[in-house]
């Protein structure tokens, strides 16, 4: 029985990322200087895309506004963001459906819309609308400096 | 298959072996003394296309793979390398990607075929459950091979399904990441999915065998669904249903070769001819047309998880079948309302693959529900409701008594045939019709020397679009996929091979490195490819506004666009597969100077009448008197576009008139051939009418 367990044990545990595939997922760094106010740039890390987005005053005012029993996953934007820096939303681009990549600056909520099965998310990356079930995810990350953060 | 076989070879080298492996005996006991019910219709003639279906595609997959490289950076390049330079490569893959999707008709037809006589029910469970596990073996192993040309609905497809995974509560991301082997779709997945798209089939072939022997026990349902009771019930497998198999193959044949030679793409998408981008999601993701009624379900539920559930549980339900529905009698045509709720769910099926390929939102998912309601309601409502209200007209005493009543209706038997092919031809169109981003107007559609099964390449066109592209379109755009020599291939140009040489001498090509480390310049040879105008795409990005230029090597198969309700349908017949060639024409005219009034579009890009959305980040590339031909062919847009156009397709189908040309002798030979065999069946059949 234990041999058994321990004789399947590598033949399944070799599906997992390999050593190259980890190493290379180690933390990068992003200068946040060039990314002017309203726009946002795509990074890759760990081959998922991660928005950064520099939020104007609207789209931080409407994050903030919504009421929290309105949304499907209810969290507060300043749990989303990194205090101090409200106007930067770094999240996995990943829609939480099955995978697509949501388009940015489109859909009704002023973020982003998934065009495969319709999911619309709202400036802080929250699901408002569509089948997915979970916010936009945010990936660990710090503020080295005030313009440059490490994701990972 | 059922007890030792009585059966002994006159050779005595033959017997040598029979005595010591009798597999003679096995041979002649299943597959020419077997006795079949002499009632069977040619829905029955599927199993044996089946069959055919899985060697083909076993045999044409094991080919490809010798070609073939399972790399993220190589594969895509690598079936375009099959397609373009191995000899009847072309052939080999249309037949492959063709072969997926005419075994999907033929196991659909199979499917409906058990389930309208009833094929499920005691003593078959076993026989119909073993099927529903080869269905689910095929849909897997369709699904990794769509995943290995790699282009951008392979890697997207790939995304979503194994995503469907995620759904699982707690493991979810768990189980991705081991399927994936990263963390996400990558190299590591492809090569797996390669691994086990080479498995798979030989896994089917095994439970193919187990189906046959399950269905050798039991014996084969029948039209009438009595058991066979005496001898005169049955006849013997050879000649009787060998020949009416035959037959039924190269009818099925003639179907499969007009995809293969004349509609090669007609059933794909156009996306895929996209190398896959991780970064960039299509507008809408679309499976292949086979797992669109599920797909359908999937996206109709509005939580995930429940989704997911839904959508396994519409192919599982069907192992319950044989329980669900407890029936006494066997056949619908002898059930008046289950007979009638068979075909409602058809069109239900039908209905749901045709809300699969559309774009979720609105009145598509409303519809959806619906229908997804209808579809489980039909095994856990209307089956066992019915086998308990409704009561069946008189079941024949025997095959022989139904094979007499038959006789005189043969009018009914030939209605359904048409019925079943309209349905069919519906099921093809209604999952062909993939979505597109909306908001351009239609391409007008346009005259082209290549279209028709007798189609030829333009020369003077392909010359004069070459000098379009080399003048005008080369200083962006690459065309990494074709050679100078290309220029000299039959069916192209028309160059002989000193022109191609010194067309080729007029590049430099970079080489190298030398002996002393440093990359070089030479004049271009035939063997080397049309230089691309950017060292990468980072830079052809940044010269061209933030959006690289595309390749156009494959442009016009690239591009498409949706042809609307009748006219995909029509277009299977006159096979007009050419959208690709309308657009692309329609978008080198469609520039305006000035967007209509209430229109503006994005600085840095333009105003294109045919453009999804209007603003490209193209600016108007040809203008009048911008190119001089040689010929007197007019200097006009109008003129270049046409001609580049051509040069484009060529570029993309290089062997099209190799391809047309052949497909007419296959043709003509298929044709004689299944006369042939219909007339030897008629011989052969006579006496057991």
């Amino acid at each position: 029985m234990v041999g058994a367990a321990a004789t399947v044990w590598p033949l399944v545990a070799q599906m997992n990322p390999d050593a190259a595939t980890i190493a290379a997922g180690a933390p990068i760094q992003v200068d946040l200087t060039p990314i002017a106010e309203g726009q946002d740039i795509k990074v890759f890390w760990r081959g998922k895309p991660i928005y950064i987005s520099h939020r104007t005053k609207k789209q931080i005012e409407e994050a903030q506004k919504v009421p929290l029993s309105s949304l499907p996953d209810p969290q507060a934007d300043s749990a989303r963001v990194k205090e101090g820096h409200d106007q930067w939303l770094v999240v996995i681009g990943i829609c939480t459906h099955l995978g697509c990549i949501p388009i940015a600056h489109e859909g009704n909520y002023d973020g982003f819309f998934c065009p495969c099965h319709g999911s619309q998310y709202d400036s802080s990356g929250r699901i408002r609308q569509g089948p997915a079930p979970a916010n936009l995810a945010v990936p660990p990350y710090s503020f080295v400096s005030d313009t440059k953060i490490q994701i990972g | 298959m059922s007890g030792p076989s009585d059966f002994q070879p006159s050779n005595p080298a033959l017997k040598w072996i029979e005595r010591r492996l009798p597999i003679f005996g096995l041979i002649h006991s299943s597959f020419v003394a077997y006795p079949t019910p002499r009632n069977l219709n040619y829905w029955w003639t599927f199993g044996a296309i089946l069959s055919m279906m899985l060697a083909l595609q076993i045999l044409t997959g094991v080919i490809l793979a010798m070609h073939y490289t399972p790399h993220a950076d190589f594969a895509f390049k690598s079936v375009e390398l099959i397609v373009r330079d191995v000899n009847y490569g072309w052939l080999l893959r249309n037949m492959h990607a063709a072969g997926a999707s005419m075994f999907f008709f033929a196991v659909y037809i199979h499917m409906f075929r058990g389930l309208y006589y009833g094929s499920y029910k005691e003593p078959r469970e076993v026989l119909w459950i073993l099927g529903v596990i080869i269905y689910l073996l095929m849909m897997a192993t369709g699904f990794m091979g769509y995943v290995l040309p790699w282009g951008q609905m392979s890697f997207w497809g790939a995304t979503v399904i194994t995503n469907l995974f995620s759904a699982v509560p707690y493991f979810g991301e768990s189980i991705v990441t081991l399927l994936w082997g990263g963390y996400s779709v990558g190299n590591p997945t492809l090569n797996r999915f390669f691994s086990l798209h080479y498995l798979l089939p030989f896994v089917i072939a095994g439970v193919v065998v187990l189906h046959i022997w399950a269905l050798h026990v039991a014996g084969q349902n029948n039209p009438a669904g009595v058991e066979a009771k005496t001898e005169k019930d049955t006849v013997p497998f050879t000649p009787y249903a060998t020949i009416k198999d035959a037959f039924g193959v190269s009818c099925f044949l003639i179907f499969f070769a007009w995809f293969i030679f004349y509609m090669p793409n007609y059933l794909g998408d156009a996306d895929n001819y996209i190398p896959a981008n991780p970064g960039v999601t299509p507008a809408h993701i679309v499976p292949e047309w086979y797992y669109l009624p599920f797909y359908a379900i999937l996206r109709s539920i509005p939580n995930k998880l429940a989704g997911v559930v839904a959508m396994f549980s519409a192919i599982i339900i069907l192992c319950f079948l044989p329980w669900l529905d407890s029936a006494r009698t066997r056949s619908s045509k002898y059930r008046p309302l289950a007979k009638q709720f068979f075909w409602i769910f058809v069109v239900v099926c039908i209905g749901l693959g045709y809300l699969g390929s559309q774009p979720p939102e609105g009145i598509y998912v409303i519809a959806g529900r619906i229908l997804t309601v209808c579809y489980f309601a039909y095994f856990l409502i209307v089956l066992p409701l019915l086998a308990r209200i409704e009561t069946p007209r008189t079941v024949p005493n025997s095959i022989a008594d139904d094979v007499l009543a038959k006789s005189k209706g043969r009018a009914a038997t030939a209605a359904s045939v048409v019925l079943a092919l309209v349905v069919a031809g519906g099921l093809f169109a209604g999952s062909t019709q993939n979505a597109r981003a909306e908001g351009g107007d239609k391409p007008p559609a346009q005259t082209w020397s290549f279209s028709g099964p007798f189609g030829k390449y333009d020369r003077g066109a392909l010359q004069r679009g070459l000098k379009v592209y080399k003048e005008v379109c080369s200083a962006c755009h690459s065309l990494s996929y074709v050679a100078f020599r290309n220029l000299a291939d039959p069916g192209g140009p028309g160059y002989s091979e000193a022109q191609a040489t010194a067309f080729a001498s007029e590049y430099k090509i970079k080489d190298g490195p030398n002996d002393q480390g440093e990359m070089f310049e030479r004049p271009g040879r035939t063997a080397d490819y049309f230089p691309a105008p950017f060292p990468n795409e980072q830079a052809a990005a940044a010269a061209n506004g933030g959006k690289a230029p595309p390749d156009l090597s494959l442009m016009t198969k690239a591009r498409s666009y949706e042809r609307g309700f009748p006219q995909f349908v029509i277009d299977f017949f006159t096979q007009y597969q050419e959208q690709g060639p309308d657009y692309v024409d329609a978008i080198l005219q469609g520039f305006e100077d000035k967007p209509p009034a209430g229109v503006t579009v994005p600085e840095g890009t333009y105003y294109n009448k045919y453009f999804p959305g209007h603003a490209i980040k193209m600016p108007k590339p040809l203008s009048d008197g911008q190119v001089t031909f040689d010929d007197g062919s007019p200097a006009t847009v109008k003129q270049y576009a046409h001609d580049v156009t051509t040069f484009l397709m060529w570029a993309a189908e290089p062997h099209m008139e190799a391809r047309k040309r052949i497909g007419m002798q296959v043709f003509v030979f298929l044709i004689i051939f299944a006369f042939l065999m219909y007339f030897t069946k008629r011989k052969v059949w006579a006496d057991a009418h």
